[in-house]
């Protein structure tokens, strides 16, 4: 069991008539190395991980490695439950990221806010079982392995579109398949979310993995859920995800080095960054 | 093209902030500490490119030095490998090199002395998500990953050696998935690397030393 794009991967839940994340479970269970029981056994150790990450800083705060960042992940309360905590959550991931502490990359490290926020919210506005988590991180997997087969998800090749875009259509896929939505519907979401956040640059201040990191795995969370409830209302996109992914990977490629990582341009040479970083000699 | 996993999208699990210059630095340090007999006395790590730059916040130094006590990725214990670095006895030390330009952006030279007084260099690149390669032993060229069982020979050119080593592998029924060769020069130092799938018997580093070009031995297993 196997599919190396969007389309196939709709196929194949058509002929098994079955969710997204049944088909990537299977993918992994007879393409991989592992037996289904460490599967299983890691994926549950996955989301332990991300939910300790996302609920560490709300009782101590962290100082990051680059004393950039920490202290953001606070609950201020006008979004409504959902926003409100995948905003905080995604804050505070990475806080803890940023801090040396333990996270899962998902699909990177600067953008491992994004999936946890979402899904946590998620599961604590509407009181979902564990085993559901488990699920939806396996439709955030087959969304972020078609992005790595297919396109790219390193900032240094793609900007952050690739990076907290990725996360944010993992996440709103597995939104939509959580709250009940159809395989079209899930990918249709991805689709939208990557279209939402095209172009957008890689430009860490410092070089490091903390700001504006931090506020884009917010940004990522809210484009993530915007685009889940788009697709959960029967909005189509003209786009499907497959094309969604070629455009996002050439808008990329087209988006000068300075602002792929290097830290050369964008926020990371605006004046009041580079007085606070005073690192290079530029 | 490899398998791509769902954990190789959700994952690594890591000490944050960054796959490439936290993850990737353990991952290459741990890798390079296989390759030497136990226990390491002295270290010395010189970092390149954005490795020079930027390994203070992004803990660089404390995952290398991590990785090279064999801390896997997510480990608690990086945050304070320096510490435990002087606890063990472990002399470090971090050269930022600015200068070489010509080179993988993340790139790491690794210089071990052990305890019996052998020294090795090995050279590591962080490719991004958490995924490196080594690229030079001693100055050598090579290449591999330790995604797969490695064994790697140390061994003089000559004719017979790698019949020998195949010959091993094949009397403990070890399918090799690739095998690559390098060498200084005609009858000079080289190196043969074998990568295989499953994990390599115990004993097969004692029959591969059996020839008697062959210098080393280093078995990494995944």
């Amino acid at each position: 069991m196997d599919f190396k794009s969007g389309e196939e991967l709709l196929a194949l839940c058509r002929q098994e008539n079955c969710p997204i994340s049944r088909i990537m479970r299977l993918r992994e269970c007879t393409q991989g190395e592992a037996s289904p029981q460490e599967v299983e056994e890691r994926m549950s150790q996955v989301w332990n991980i991300m939910v300790r990450s996302a609920r560490e800083p709300l009782e101590n705060s962290l100082r990051s490695m680059g004393g950039l960042i920490g202290g953001e992940a606070q609950n201020q309360g006008i979004c409504g439950p959902v926003l409100e905590k995948a905003i905080t959550y995604a804050m505070a991931v990475l806080e803890v990221n940023a801090s040396m502490g333990l996270i899962v990359a998902a699909p990177t490290a600067g953008s491992a806010g994004v999936v946890p926020g979402l899904l946590l919210a998620l599961q604590e506005t509407y009181d979902l079982p564990d085993s559901w988590m488990a699920e939806a991180l396996f439709n955030c997997g087959a969304i972020g392995y078609l992005a790595m087969r297919n396109a790219t998800v390193a900032g240094a090749v793609g900007g952050c579109q690739a990076e907290i875009g990725v996360a944010a259509a993992m996440a709103a896929s597995a939104a939509v398949e959580l709250m009940g939505g159809t395989p079209e519907q899930c990918l249709t979401a991805a689709s939208t979310v990557l279209m939402n956040m095209l172009g957008l640059v890689c430009d860490p201040v410092g070089g490091l993995v903390e700001y504006p990191c931090q506020n884009r795995n917010a940004a990522g969370a809210a484009n993530a859920l915007i685009a889940a409830e788009m697709a959960l209302s029967g909005i189509r996109q003209l786009i499907p995800l497959d094309e969604m992914l070629q455009t996002m990977y050439r808008v990329g490629r087209k988006i000068p080095v300075e602002l792929r990582e290097t830290a050369l341009g964008g926020c990371a040479a605006a004046p009041s960054a580079c007085r606070r970083c005073g690192g290079c000699n530029s | 093209m490899s398998f791509i996993s769902v954990f190789d999208v959700l994952g690594p699990n890591m000490i944050g902030p960054s796959s490439s210059h936290t993850a990737g630095a353990v991952e290459i340090a741990c890798l390079a500490q296989k390759l030497l007999e136990p226990p390491l006395r002295q270290v010395e790590f010189t970092l390149y490119g954005s490795f020079a730059q930027t390994y203070h916040g992004h803990g660089t130094d404390r995952a290398l030095l991590g990785g090279i006590m064999g801390f896997s990725t997510d480990d608690l214990r990086i945050r304070d490998s320096f510490q435990i670095a002087r606890d063990r006895g472990l002399d470090f030390a971090f050269i930022p090199n600015e200068t070489e330009t010509e080179i993988h952006p993340n790139t790491v030279d690794i210089r071990m002395v052990n305890e019996a007084g052998q020294t090795m260099t090995v050279r590591g690149e962080s490719l991004g998500g958490g995924k490196v390669r080594i690229t030079r032993i001693n100055g050598m060229r090579v290449e591999f990953t330790g995604e797969y069982a490695s064994v790697i020979t140390e061994h003089q050119d000559k004719p017979g050696v790698v019949a020998h080593i195949t010959r091993v592998l094949s009397d403990w029924n070890v399918n090799i998935a690739f095998m690559r060769l390098y060498r200084e020069g005609k009858n000079d130092t080289a190196y043969c690397i074998v990568e295989s799938d499953g994990r390599l018997p115990e004993g097969i580093s004692d029959q591969l030393k059996a020839n008697p070009y062959i210098h080393n031995v280093m078995v990494v297993q995944p």
